[in-house]
């Protein structure tokens, strides 16, 4: 049982402020995504949770224990560095059972548990390697099996695949979301690539200035973002923005049409993702500026009463630029976000 | 035109700069490798040569020189001290200066940048200036005369190359090294020795080498604060005027080979002390 309680945490490096007043909790084996552009204190947030730096305020709870006093030994955990820090002196299998030796466990079973990480990562045919012969894929699995044989509470990962290329990084996301899920151990894993984060995660915590701007199911987090921030962040291309003005009854003024939205008579952001927009007889009037066949499905950028926006559209459809579209937005897809505080409306 | 003309003007201004190029470093090379030349034939000859006219341009390979200053009255006493006082210099200064360069690396502290240079200053300070106090002070604590002082001026003068050899070795150590061993169950302390010391052992050799070969050479200090127990250095500078020239190649021979050798041997450190990487 390893849940992990974060409580208040707030972290200042001189004058600037990392994190603000973070709280958030992780239940036990689930596997919480912490999303960012770089800079949004993502990797802080877990280094706090590492051990590796120390929080100026708050309280870190791991399986029920405060830990935020320990050093990183104590506290339960394994951690995946984002440019995986294989020891170059030691073999891959001395790499692997480095914290077992530490934990002076006898060398029979050291070997058993080496060799089934190393099984489980497909590196066994590498124990006798240094880390100068290997790839850039093959530290990343060195890495992974170092911290699963430890067979920690938590294992926690700092962009681990961000150094590997775009072919290699698909096959590990699959095959690391697997091997987590097997070893029903909890997860933090930082990354700034949505796809990645939305691919693997229970959970995703988007973080934005160092706050947590939404804790939710990566459906969820696409569905409903809580933020305009969110909004923007995930989905590519991102959802459209348009403002709205209140024309009373519920009804809204968007780019010169009338839509059905909350009951609220302070102007709103109307907010659409471009995959929920059909060409119909009457809707939002576009000027079409660039069009980008994808194969499956056509990328519009055009332009909405001056506004950019972008649709995604059946590859049947013909499409040239300077046409005129009328796209109809699929009503149950609608978002209202208040610009004032930046927030969902209901 | 143009082109055609600076086509033409081009190689040729490239072949003279070659010339200059290497006329450069072969001077250079003269400049270091002459002396040590004539210093090699002339301790590699019987003392008869050493002291005739015309000399040969070739080794005549008769240690009658070596043997002679090998028998000289002192001189092996003086051998002893100079690599007992070079030893002592070597221990203390990486004791001392190791964790100092770890510290530059790994922390970050008010006036560190003011720290490095003051390191480095310390090289400037005129050691004769510092001669007769120290003379003085060595008197009245006993230490003058003795290996242990002389070996304290010397780690003095070693301290700083060391800081900034290992602090360089310590900064091209990541740091996500240690806290991976940190993660994995280590300490502060057993991450050191576990991940840290077995990657740069051959860094602080080095560094341990390069105090022993500032202790070898220092003249200065080893002629002021030693009367009886004389370092080689000190010993062949009291005996200068009074001995016979093949004792005086002779020891300069056993001087410079030392030196020369250590100093190849750790060559891409001494780079790294100016955060060259030169790997």
């Amino acid at each position: 049982m390893a849940e992990i309680q974060i409580k208040n945490v707030a972290k200042r490096f001189g004058s600037y402020q990392a994190l603000h007043d973070i709280n958030l909790t992780i239940e036990d084996q689930e596997f919480m995504v912490l999303l960012g552009a770089s800079g949004c204190g993502k990797t802080t947030l877990l280094r706090i949770i590492a051990g590796l730096e120390t929080a100026t305020e708050g309280e870190v709870w791991i399986g029920g224990r405060r830990v935020d006093h320990l050093p990183p030994k104590d506290r339960g955990i394994a951690m995946v560095f984002q440019n995986y820090a294989v020891f170059p002196h030691l073999t891959v299998f001395e790499n692997i059972g480095f914290g077992l030796r530490m934990q002076k466990l006898p060398n029979d079973e050291v070997k058993r548990r080496v060799e089934r990480t190393a099984g489980l990562m497909h590196i066994d045919q590498l124990l006798g390697r240094y880390s100068g012969e290997l790839s850039g894929g093959q530290r990343q699995r060195v890495a992974v099996a170092r911290a699963l044989a430890m067979e920690p509470d938590v294992i926690l990962m700092d962009e681990p695949l961000s150094n590997l290329d775009a072919l290699l990084r698909m096959e590990m996301r699959a095959e690391l979301k697997g091997v987590l899920a097997e070893s029903n151990t909890t997860a933090i894993y930082v990354t700034h690539d949505q796809v990645e984060a939305m691919s693997m995660a229970d959970r995703i915590s988007v973080m934005h200035q160092g706050k947590i701007v939404q804790a939710a199911s990566p459906i969820e987090v696409y569905r409903n973002p809580a933020a305009e921030f969110v909004a923007g962040f995930i989905g590519n291309p991102p959802m459209n923005f348009l403002p709205a003005t209140p024309s009373g009854d519920g009804k809204w003024t968007v780019a010169g049409q009338i839509l059905d939205g909350p009951s609220r008579t302070t102007p709103l952001h109307f907010a659409i993702r471009p995959e929920d927009l059909r060409p119909a007889d009457t809707g939002l009037v576009a000027t079409v500026k660039v069009v980008e066949p994808l194969g499956a499905h056509l990328l519009v950028t055009c332009s909405v009463d001056g506004a950019l926006f972008r649709a995604v559209l059946d590859s049947d459809l013909t499409v040239r630029r300077g046409d005129t579209l009328t796209l109809a937005p699929q009503p149950d897809r609608v978002r209202w976000f208040d610009p004032e505080t930046t927030l969902a409306v209901a | 035109m143009t082109t055609v003309t600076t086509d033409v003007a081009a190689p040729d201004a490239r072949r003279a700069g070659r010339y200059v190029y290497i006329a450069a470093v072969v001077l250079l090379c003269a400049w270091v490798l002459v002396p040590l030349y004539f210093l090699l034939i002339n301790t590699l000859s019987s003392p008869e040569t050493v002291n005739s006219f015309p000399k040969p341009f070739l080794p005549e390979f008769d240690l009658g020189s070596l043997g002679f200053f090998a028998g000289f009255a002192g001189i092996l006493t003086a051998l002893k001290n100079s690599i007992l006082v070079a030893g002592l210099t070597m221990i203390m200064s990486i004791l001392i200066g190791a964790p100092a360069g770890y510290a530059l690396s790994r922390f970050d502290f008010r006036g560190k940048e003011a720290f490095r240079l003051l390191i480095l200053l310390t090289r400037a300070f005129p050691l004769p200036l510092l001669a007769l106090p120290l003379a003085v002070m060595f008197i009245q604590t006993g230490l003058d005369d003795t290996v242990f002082g002389l070996s304290l001026v010397h780690t003095t003068l070693a301290i700083p190359f060391a800081v900034l050899i290992t602090f360089s070795l310590f900064s091209g150590i990541p740091l996500e090294l240690e806290e991976a061993a940190w993660t994995l169950g280590c300490t502060r302390l057993t991450a050191f020795t576990k991940v840290v010391l077995p990657l740069i052992l051959p860094g602080i050799t080095a560094s341990a080498i390069f105090a022993f070969v500032i202790s070898w050479n220092e003249v200065f200090a080893a002629a002021v604060l030693t009367i009886e127990n004389r370092t080689l250095t000190a010993f062949l500078l009291q005996n200068l005027d009074t001995s016979p020239l093949h004792l005086k190649f002779a020891g300069g021979f056993i001087l410079v080979v030392p030196a020369l050798i250590f100093i190849f041997a750790v060559r891409k450190y001494l780079f790294a002390m100016w955060g060259i990487a030169n790997r």
